[in-house]
């Protein structure tokens, strides 16, 4: 078969270059200038698909974005398989695979059309809801089905090979759609010195310029377009985007656009190039010249392939000289459609009636089709399509003048397309993403955009303005009034207009419904949605039971809801919703629409952001030692944290015994880098701390350290950390990890809105310094061999620090411990954080100096007890429930955060969910952390739950496990036991104990 | 995304450079202690949620890391009106 449907001159295809592409496994050849739905129909194929239900073939309905049923699966490799492409605005490629979604073995021969028949009349509108709720244990098999069914496609399974990127733009001007209104607009705002971005969906300017036959200035409308172009492209304030759609035009005049740049090239990226690119426009004016879709009307059986919008079989005949059909009969509502009939038959194919709706059209093009002969059947309808996978024929009958009921016999026509027009629908999809509702205009028999708030300008068919004069004027003013508001004067001196040809037309009908001979609920399927196969009588349906908002309406039928969003057929719904509660439609309203305008890839959205590029990792100045030395890494915040440094043919069991015991037998080594440090100086800085820490603060001496809670109002526990005072103003604090940035704002949340008259000041020093800790009863040995501090225990003493040098530079060391053994946290500033790494191991090797990682960390502090807040916290724990009271100081002057929040009623109940220590009847066993524990495991489901598991490890230092957990009442449970059922029908049992499981004096901390 | 005008920068900037942090002018009482849990409880947990002018205390997080606080709409999220903390909003909604 080869391109029978071509004529042979004519359209903007350039018949040299012949293209051969792959649709559903067989060759087929088009022309540069193609898209895939204009080269199928020069080819000759009919089926694109079978429908959602009824699994009904359908063919190429329109010729742009509001295409329902050429949704295709494109993709030469598996890698670059992308689903959801509308064959109408996929320009042809040589080598370009497609092929229909769905259809078994195939979408020309389906065997499931015989089951769908039976299957669609047993899935009525709210199927979902009615039939595939029960049981519920079903649902992801009936998932599968529907899915499969859908003909949604599939994405690929192998990794995108191709590059996205995004850009940031500012600019005066955003004019969106390159169609008369948008040129017009864009040539005075270039002129006026704006800054300008055009950008339209197709891969050319002109928009409906390019499928006209109507003339400007007496010439080929195209000749004005490329006039046009070339001025705006030699403007260097003009960026123009074809390709490129804009998709979400969002608050403060803030637009996304999507712009495919190589997609018409191959299925995969040249080298170097990216695929898509995201703009993100934030513009001064916006000036919409969308356009408007042309409505199909419904009818019976109108999905037959062959079944066409008339505009659309206009743009395949003078844009792609594409002829789709041999015998046409037209059904229109309006004048403006004639010209279908008039295209047809100028290309040399048979008309064979124009089924008008209207008893007595007048009007140019009307007389235009009398001139040539063709046969106009006024105040008639089709009523019904024979045929299945191609038209064969019609029925037309006549209508009464209401449209609401046929009057008369009848007849029958044969031909094999029908092409027909309810008039026009404005795409005012990007008015209402930001929440702006829209207008009915009786009129136009259409919605326009209504009220905003955003600074934006509408030209052209979105406004219901459809003779050409009338557009470019219209254009040329937005353009003029926008560049105005944009501080550009009067911008509209100086432009001259194109002469375009005045058509007069008639009134057009408001129809959408075609009745038939029989009811509508007996009638052949008269289609409102294609993509999800929603007919009249499913909105009927829908009504009757009760879902009459059309909001309702749409997710009981599910209306709308395909990847076309409803463009082709909503209106027609809403029409019909209308007619059937008896409200007019602008009561109905509309749906919400909402971003996006087309279905856009995940690529375009993630752009760089991804892998490496995804999120930032932060290293502490030791990483590549860290890596050189096998550790394993957990993340930690942004942070990548060593987790453990397993030696060869360890475990990770293995490796953390060998740590724990290490550190506890001699010294162990932690890059505590990542801990949040907040350097704090103000005159009021003590007073300050005192607010935000439940203990005192008052005399803190420098050169001491002590640790603090942190409580949020309501007297939870939400951070914690040892702060030291470094001069009588100064101090540094530290905070967990991960809590860094949030603590930070806490701080100055209070210093700005609440205590602004405290003279106090914060910086974030958390990268400045490389912390390392030596933990460890050699702690002290191995650092007086790199330090000139004094280290005499009863000089320098467990949480007093020093300042001095450190293996040859600046340190500041604290003597903390977060393990329980004597240990030294230095401090130095980050660049030289590897040299002192490194040299403590040079002179760590006799003491067997070994490194561990924040799994280590966990189990050593564990075995004190020493809490980890996020973990063994979480927000609904105060300090008195952690059995902390010792670090809460009620009689500070000033009420601290925490204080009030603590005393209600709630938090000084004794039953509450306290912190204990939980040791296990078999001490091999670990319990699972998040285990819930019970009083009787015998207990009926649902059990009564004491309180959960938050910390819990195998201590090889104990011999035992350990573990950390809240129980209800737990301080007054001592010695009690509890349980914690498993999944597997298990049950673990623990005693309740002091949460300190070594030393519990503290004099290993002490040495 | 909102372009929001920082009265401390004196420039607009886009909604991913600030955090929201909530409704605007809750001031802490001056004597905790004294609260009843109710006063507390309020204080702690009721915030309005108005269809209309809301106003809202922002931090310029990845600029000059100052709050202040923006009047907003929240219907048509048009920013009325930023001003500083300790300063009172001039666009107030109007009592109905």
């Amino acid at each position: 078969m080869s391109q029978k449907n071509r004529l042979a001159s004519g359209g903007r295809i350039d018949r040299s270059k012949v293209l051969t592409f792959s649709y559903n496994g067989r060759q087929y050849k088009g022309h540069l200038g193609d898209t895939i739905a204009s080269a199928l129909l020069a080819n000759g194929v009919d089926i694109v698909g079978r429908s959602f239900k009824y699994s009904r073939p359908r063919g190429i309905v329109a010729a742009g974005a509001e295409e329902p049923n050429a949704v295709l699966q494109m993709g030469a490799t598996e890698a670059t398989q992308v689903p959801n492409v509308r064959a109408t605005q996929q320009s042809l490629f040589d080598g370009l695979v497609c092929g229909a979604t769905n259809g078994w073995p195939s979408a020309e021969s389906d065997m499931m059309g015989i089951f769908g028949k039976i299957g669609g009349n047993m899935m009525p509108p709210g199927f979902y809801y009615k039939t595939f709720m029960y049981p519920k244990s079903m649902w992801e098999t009936y998932e599968k089905f529907i899915r499969k069914a859908a003909g949604l496609g599939r994405a690929a399974k192998e990794l995108d090979p191709d590059l996205y990127d995004s850009v940031n733009h500012h600019c005066d001007l955003m004019i969106v759609g390159s169609g008369p209104a948008g040129l017009a607009a864009a040539l005075v705002a270039a002129r006026s010195g704006a800054r300008v971005i055009l950008a339209d969906e197709q891969s050319e300017f002109g928009g409906s310029l390019l499928d006209t036959r109507e003339t400007l200035n007496g010439r080929p409308a195209a000749e004005w377009v490329a006039t046009v172009v070339e001025e705006l492209k030699s403007n260097p304030e003009v960026l123009l985007l074809p390709r490129s759609t804009v998709n979400g035009y969002h608050d403060h005049n803030f637009l996304t656009i999507h712009e495919n740049r190589t997609d018409h090239i191959a299925d995969k990226a040249p080298a170097g190039q990216t695929r898509h690119r995201m703009h993100r426009v934030r513009a001064e004016q916006v000036v919409l010249a969308t356009g408007a879709h042309e409505r199909p009307l419904v009818f019976g059986n109108n999905d037959v392939p062959g079944c066409m919008v008339a505009s659309a079989v206009s743009t395949y005949i003078n844009r792609y000289g594409v002829v789709p059909g041999n015998e046409l009969v037209l059904m229109t509502t309006n004048d403006h459609a004639y010209q279908t009939a008039l295209d047809w038959h100028d290309a040399g194919r048979k008309v064979v009636a124009i089924v008008d709706t209207r008893q007595n059209p007048k009007g140019d093009r009307i007389e235009a089709a009398k001139s040539r002969g063709l046969n106009i059947i006024a105040g008639s309808a089709v009523i019904e399509v024979q045929g299945s996978k191609r038209v064969r024929g019609v029925s037309i009958a006549p209508l009464n003048a209401s449209g609401d009921g046929l009057s008369g016999s009848v007849e029958r026509l044969s031909c094999d397309t029908v092409a027909s027009s309810g008039g026009w629908s404005p795409v005012i999809h990007l008015s209402c993403h930001t929440g702006s509702r829209p207008e009915w205009r009786d009129d136009i028999i259409g919605f326009v955009p209504g009220k905003t708030v955003q600074k934006q300008h509408c030209a052209g068919g979105i406004n219901g303005t459809y003779s050409l004069k009338a557009v470019l004027e219209e254009g040329a003013r937005a353009g003029a009034k926008a560049c105005e508001a944009a501080g550009f004067g009067d911008a509209a001196k100086g432009i001259s207009l194109p002469l375009a040809e005045e058509v007069r037309e008639g009134k057009a009908m408001a129809l959408f419904h075609i009745p038939h001979t029989k009811p509508t609920s007996r009638a052949p399927k008269q289609f409102v949605d294609y993509q999800n196969d929603v007919t009249a009588a499913g909105i009927e349906v829908a009504t009757r039971e009760g879902f009459e908002a059309i909001e309702h309406v749409k997710r009981y039928t599910a209306m709308g809801f395909g990847t076309d969003q409803g463009k082709l057929g909503n209106i027609n719904g809403m029409a019909i919703t209308a007619k059937v509660v008896g409200k007019t439609i602008p009561e109905v309203g509309t749906t919400v629409f909402r971003p996006n305008y087309t279905p856009i890839a995940f690529g375009a959205i993630a752009g760089r952001n991804c892998k490496e590029l995804f999120e930032p990792e932060r290293y502490s100045a030791m990483h590549k030692w860290h890596v050189s030395n096998g550790a394993l890494f957990e993340d930690v915040g942004q942070w990548k944290r060593p987790w453990y440094f397993p030696q060869a043919g360890e475990s990770m069991q293995q490796a953390l015994d060998r740590e724990c015991k290490a550190t506890r037998d001699s010294v162990g080594i932690l890059d505590a880098s990542t801990l949040g440090k907040i350097d704090i100086q103000g005159k009021d800085a003590r007073e300050f701390l005192g607010r935000v820490y439940t203990n005192a603060w008052a005399k803190l001496a420098v050169g001491k350290c002590r640790y603090g809670l942190m409580c949020g109002e309501d007297g939870m526990v939400f951070d914690d950390g040892v702060t030291s005072c470094l001069a009588e103003n100064h101090f540094l604090m530290t905070t967990t990890s991960g809590g860094a940035a949030a603590v930070l704002e806490w701080l100055e949340i209070y210093h700005q809105t609440e205590w602004p008259e405290l003279e106090v000041y914060f910086s974030s020093v958390t990268d400045h310094w490389a912390t390392m800790t030596i933990s460890g009863p050699n702690s002290r040995k191995l650092l007086a061999e790199l330090t000139d501090i004094d280290l005499d225990r009863d000089t320098f003493k467990f949480m007093d620090w020093r300042q001095g040098n450190v293996a040859g530079v600046p340190a500041r060391v604290f003597r903390i411990s977060f393990t329980g053994e004597l240990s030294y946290e230095i401090n130095v500033q980050a660049n030289y954080g590897m040299h002192v790494w490194e040299k403590l191991f040079e002179h760590g090797a006799k003491y067997n100096l070994t490194p561990y990682g924040t799994e280590t960390m966990h189990v050593l502090r564990a075995e004190k007890g020493f809490i980890i807040a996020g973990q063994d916290t979480d927000g609904s724990v105060t300090p008195i429930d952690l059995g902390m009271s010792w670090c809460v100081s009620n009689a500070k002057p000033f009420s601290y955060i925490g204080k009030r929040g603590m005393a209600r009623a709630d938090c000084i109940r004794t039953d509450r969910k306290q912190l204990v220590g939980l040791k296990t009847r078999d001490p091999k066993v670990v319990i699972p952390e998040g285990a819930q524990a019970v009083d009787n495991p015998k207990q009926p489901i649902p059990m009564t739950l004491l309180g959960h598991v938050t910390s819990s490890y195998y201590s090889a230092n104990l011999g035992h496990s350990v573990a950390l957990g809240m129980i209800r009442n737990g301080h007054n449970r001592m010695g009690e036991t509890v349980y914690y059922p498993q999944a597997d029908g298990s049950v673990i049992e623990a005693e309740i104990c002091n949460p300190v499981f070594l030393d519990p004096k503290g004099e290993r901390q002490n040495v | 995304m909102l372009l929001i005008y920082c009265p401390h920068c004196g420039e607009h900037r886009d909604e991913e450079e600030f955090h929201s942090k909530g409704q605007a002018h809750i001031a802490r009482p001056l004597d905790p202690d004294n609260c009843t849990d109710k006063e507390w409880g309020e204080y702690l947990f009721f915030r309005k949620n108005p269809r209309g002018l809301h106003h809202e205390l922002w931090i310029h997080a990845t600029g000059c890391r100052k709050f202040f606080n923006v009047t907003r709409d929240t219907v048509s999220y048009e920013i009325k009106e930023v001003y500083k903390i300790g300063e009172r909003p001039s666009v107030v909604a109007t009592a109905s």
